[in-house]
């Protein structure tokens, strides 16, 4: 009986979606500071959003990554090592969108923050991009061998599901960024994210379908069928939410879609965690990839106190950062003279 | 180089880098932090203007480490697989509670701290950033622990070829971490000290050099006011106590890293004897401890390494707390080491063409010989320089000298050298063991593993070399953009951190600073946001 290692399958589930969840919109919203955002004050708008959460958004990722190196450190091993380039494409989209978001406002001139604007919106995509298609192939399988290693080179890993599951979290992140806005500002920026939401949520949504629909061909059961069909009734009502203007409504029942639309694949894939796609045999499970029991049941503990915890005080700053955004809440540039130098500006006594 | 030889390099390089950041968002954030208990007790302007410009640099720095942290955690299972593969079971643990029980705490509550100035009540506020100070220092013993574990494996046993946590609390109080942590903290706390003293130095100095501040009749400083924003007599105030701060700071911490660097060099000696001969490049027996060695230090042949200036018996000392006990040499070790250990690399593939070598026990002993002696001499420099500028400043300011101020900012380097030095001592010191044995009788004697066995089999050189070069250009090109902000920032002074006080007040009774008032109420809903980016 594996009851240990299902719950850790069912934790690292959780986590990903708490993670696609969460750093879904502040990617999102990074992708649409191009192409969305018209001027300086709207793309500062859109910043200020996400500025006091999205850092504590993307330790959800760490947290994946360090449950799956501690539950199940062959998958880890495993899949890191086979999608070495494009996790480097990721961490490097990381470095620079994190990076941007704190250097952006630091020197007042137009050419420094066009630069950092285009790293948030090329990082958020490359990054999004890239962590899709890892969790993709997690799901549909690498080229492995019997140690678990990659065979066929450092481009073995690219397959139609790479793309697949690239476009599906690109998508998503960019819908739910727009849902995000139409919650969280106010004004042309909150009315142009819903106009948006409606209009984009059928093509942004196709590749998450696609890929849980494929899934349900090559592994699926009733009941993840069933969540599938739920996940389509709950795309339908955050369209239908956002159409009458309910964006609370709307946010919630896209998050609902991707709750859904998570049990559906991680449901299917269970309880193959990193299928080979060489020899069925040499597929990592969660039985023969997964720590010691003891091991999980040191990390469950640890995971029943710090879990709740975490949701509480993420929840309360999600509370006290409640209020829109406007143009109206902009403070002008911060440009400044140092102090030295305004010394030879100033007049003389 | 082979993909063993890069993925080293690459490990090298990015953690080094990465540890420039951590040590000074550590030591920083707790400085700022008590400065803003001040400001919160006392309402005095100069700590909040303390806290607002330190805190500024301190965000400034803080993003690098979080922007630099991820790739130490991908980067064991994308170029060391083999390695996370055997030790997961054990060394997963620490870095998944790191990320839970930390790194969330640190993320979270710091954005509560940049953006709630004016959302939340003072005490909240002033909370927030010491859960956040608090967090990032479980985030270092987390870390640590998972170090440790490499330098001194406890708590397991071995079951089916890997090791199998049994006993967890054995994992999370190894001796090793627990000496390791107040060193590590101790020298992040350098690092803060000598950053305040040498910049607050160049203010103290700009100050006199413009004419600002004078110097009485009395020997004292006579604080001036300019026309310019943030250049008054509470300006003066700022530096003063920034530069005694860090002074004082920069003196605790070192006698701290020196008291636990002694605790740490007395486990090294049971724990990892040929690391301790090692730092000594110490080729034969003795008790001496060398202070400065010629000759070729990497050679195992005794006639190569002359001892210029040795002192009898501290070596002993280091290592035992008497002066009379023999530390055994590198070449008694070797034999030892090859009894326990094999004298060569198994035959196994996953050694790949080392398979089948001689292993090479000894450390590269020009890296460990000169590592061990950075870090105590930058480390000492800085407390020495501390010193001087406690003595120099008591007339209130600093000297009108501009080498000396030149001195105190070239000092903010100082610190950062031992710490690097410090680790690359520590790690290459290890070597050729990624998982070092563990002597003890209570240890495990199969739990080791050769560093030449833990690079990901899977991955080609190339991938790796692409990602050598990658992560190294953009840390490279990041360290000039962060370099170049600080400095703007640097020179821009307070003001550059609180726009409000260039701003002439519409209402001549509303002032830009709270006066004496201490912190105010939350303010009001309708504002512009007191922080955005």
């Amino acid at each position: 009986m594996d009851l240990l290692p299902t719950i850790w399958f069912i934790a690292i589930a959780v986590l990903w979606t708490g993670y696609l969840f969460l750093e879904g919109f502040d990617l999102g919203v990074g992708m649409l500071m191009k192409g969305f955002a018209r001027n300086n004050t709207e793309r500062r708008v859109l910043l200020n959003t996400i500025g006091p959460v999205w850092d504590g958004n993307e330790v959800w990722l760490l947290t994946a990554g360090g449950a799956t190196f501690a539950a199940f450190p062959l998958w880890y091993a495993s899949l890191f090592s086979a999608l070495y380039l494009p996790l480097l494409l990721v961490l490097v989209a990381l470095i620079f969108r994190a990076v941007s978001f704190e250097y952006r406002g630091k020197v007042d001139n137009p050419r420094w923050r066009a630069r950092w604007d285009w790293a948030i919106s090329l990082g958020s995509l490359v990054a999004a991009f890239g962590i899709g298609a890892a969790l993709g192939l997690t799901t549909t399988g690498l080229p492995l061998n019997a140690n678990g290693d990659r065979e066929g080179g450092p481009f073995a890993w690219f397959s139609a599901y790479a793309v697949l599951g690239g476009l599906a979290v690109v998508g998503f992140s960019l819908l739910h960024g727009l849902a995000f806005l139409a919650l969280k500002t106010d004004g042309d920026v909150r009315h142009r994210a819903r106009r948006w939401f409606v209009r984009l949520l059928p093509v942004l949504l196709l590749p998450i379908a696609g890929w849980a629909i494929s899934l349900q061909l090559l592994s699926g059961e009733v009941w993840t069928v069933l969540a599938v069909v739920a996940a389509v009734v709950a795309a339908v009502l955050a369209w239908n939410f956002a159409r009458t203007g309910a964006e609370g409504r709307a946010f919630l029942s896209l998050g609902a879609f991707l709750l859904l639309g998570s049990v559906s694949i991680f449901g299917a894939a269970f309880p193959v965690v990193l299928p080979s796609t060489l020899n069925p045999d040499f597929n990592l499970t969660i039985s023969n990839a997964s720590s010691s029991d003891y091991t999980l049941g040191l990390m469950s503990i640890v995971a029943c106190i710090g879990l709740p915890l975490v949701l509480a005080y993420q929840a309360w700053t999600y509370w006290v950062f409640r209020r829109r955004v406007s143009d109206a809440h902009i403070p002008e540039a911060h440009s400044f003279l140092p102090a030295i130098a305004a010394k030879a500006l100033a007049p003389k006594d | 180089m082979d993909a063993l030889e890069i993925a080293r390099w690459q490990f090298g390089i990015t953690t080094v880098y990465h540890f420039m950041m951590v040590p000074l968002t550590i030591g920083l954030g707790l400085v700022v932090a008590v400065m803003q208990t001040m400001w919160h007790r006392t309402g005095k302007p100069e700590y909040l203007r303390m806290t607002k410009f330190w805190g500024k640099l301190f965000l400034i720095n803080f993003i690098m480490g979080v922007a630099t942290g991820i790739v130490q955690e991908f980067q064991f299972g994308m170029a060391w697989s083999e390695y996370s593969r055997f030790v997961g079971d054990v060394f997963g643990a620490p870095l998944a509670m790191e990320a839970l029980l930390a790194f969330f705490v640190e993320s979270t509550f710091l954005g509560l701290w940049i953006f709630g100035w004016k959302q939340l009540k003072p005490g909240v506020h002033l909370a927030c950033l010491w859960i956040a100070v608090i967090g990032s220092v479980f985030s270092a013993y987390f870390i640590i622990v998972a170090n440790s574990w490499m330098q001194h494996p406890v708590g397991v046993e071995m079951i089916n070829g890997r090791p199998v946590m049994t006993d967890a609390w054995a994992v999370f109080t190894n001796n090793t971490a627990l000496v390791a942590v107040p060193h590590t903290i101790f020298g992040a706390l350098a690092v803060a000290g000598a950053f305040l003293l040498g910049i607050a130095w160049y203010h103290l100095w700009r100050r006199r050099h413009d004419g600002i501040d004078t110097i009485g009749a009395d020997g004292k400083v006579v604080p001036g006011e300019a026309a310019i924003p943030g250049r008054d007599r509470t300006d003066h105030a700022v530096w003063i106590r920034s530069l005694r701060i860090g002074a004082v700071v920069a003196m605790i911490s070192f006698a701290g890293t020196a008291i636990t660097g002694d605790l740490q060099g007395k486990l090294m000696f049971e724990q990892q004897p040929m690391k301790m001969a090692a730092a000594e490049a110490a080729c034969h027996d003795g008790t001496g401890f060398s202070i400065l060695s010629i000759g070729n230090v990497g050679s195992k042949n005794c006639d190569d390494i002359v001892a210029l200036i040795e002192v009898p018996g501290i070596l002993s000392f280091l290592a035992k707390g008497d002066f009379t006990t023999e530390v055994k040499g590198v070449n008694s070790l070797i034999d030892q080491y090859k009894a326990d250990y094999g004298t060569n690399l198994p035959d196994n593939p996953i050694y790949g063409e080392r398979a089948g070598q001689e292993i090479q026990y000894v450390p590269v002993m020009e890296v460990t010989y000169w590592g061990f002696r950075m870090m105590i001499g930058f480390g000492g420099l800085a407390a020495l320089a501390a010193l001087v500028a406690l003595w120099v400043t008591r007339s209130g300011t600093v000297p009108a000298s501009r080498g000396l101020m030149r001195l105190a900012v070239f000092g903010i380097l100082a610190p950062f050298g031992a710490n690097a030095a410090g680790w690359i001592f520590t790690e290459m010191g290890r070597q050729p063991f990624v998982v070092a044995p563990n002597p003890d009788p209570s240890g495990i004697d199969q739990v080791f593993m050769f560093t030449a066995a833990a690079v990901s089999p899977g991955v080609s050189a190339g991938e790796l070399m692409t990602s050598l070069v990658v992560l190294t250009a953009v840390y490279a090109v990041l360290l000039v953009v962060e370099v170049k902000l600080l400095v703007k920032y640097i020179r821009g002074g307070v003001v550059a951190a609180m726009p409000e006080l260039a701003h002439v007040p519409a209402d001549e009774n509303e002032d830009a600073t709270p006066k004496g008032g201490g912190p105010g109420k939350p303010g009001d809903a309708d504002d512009v946001l007191a922080f955005a980016y």
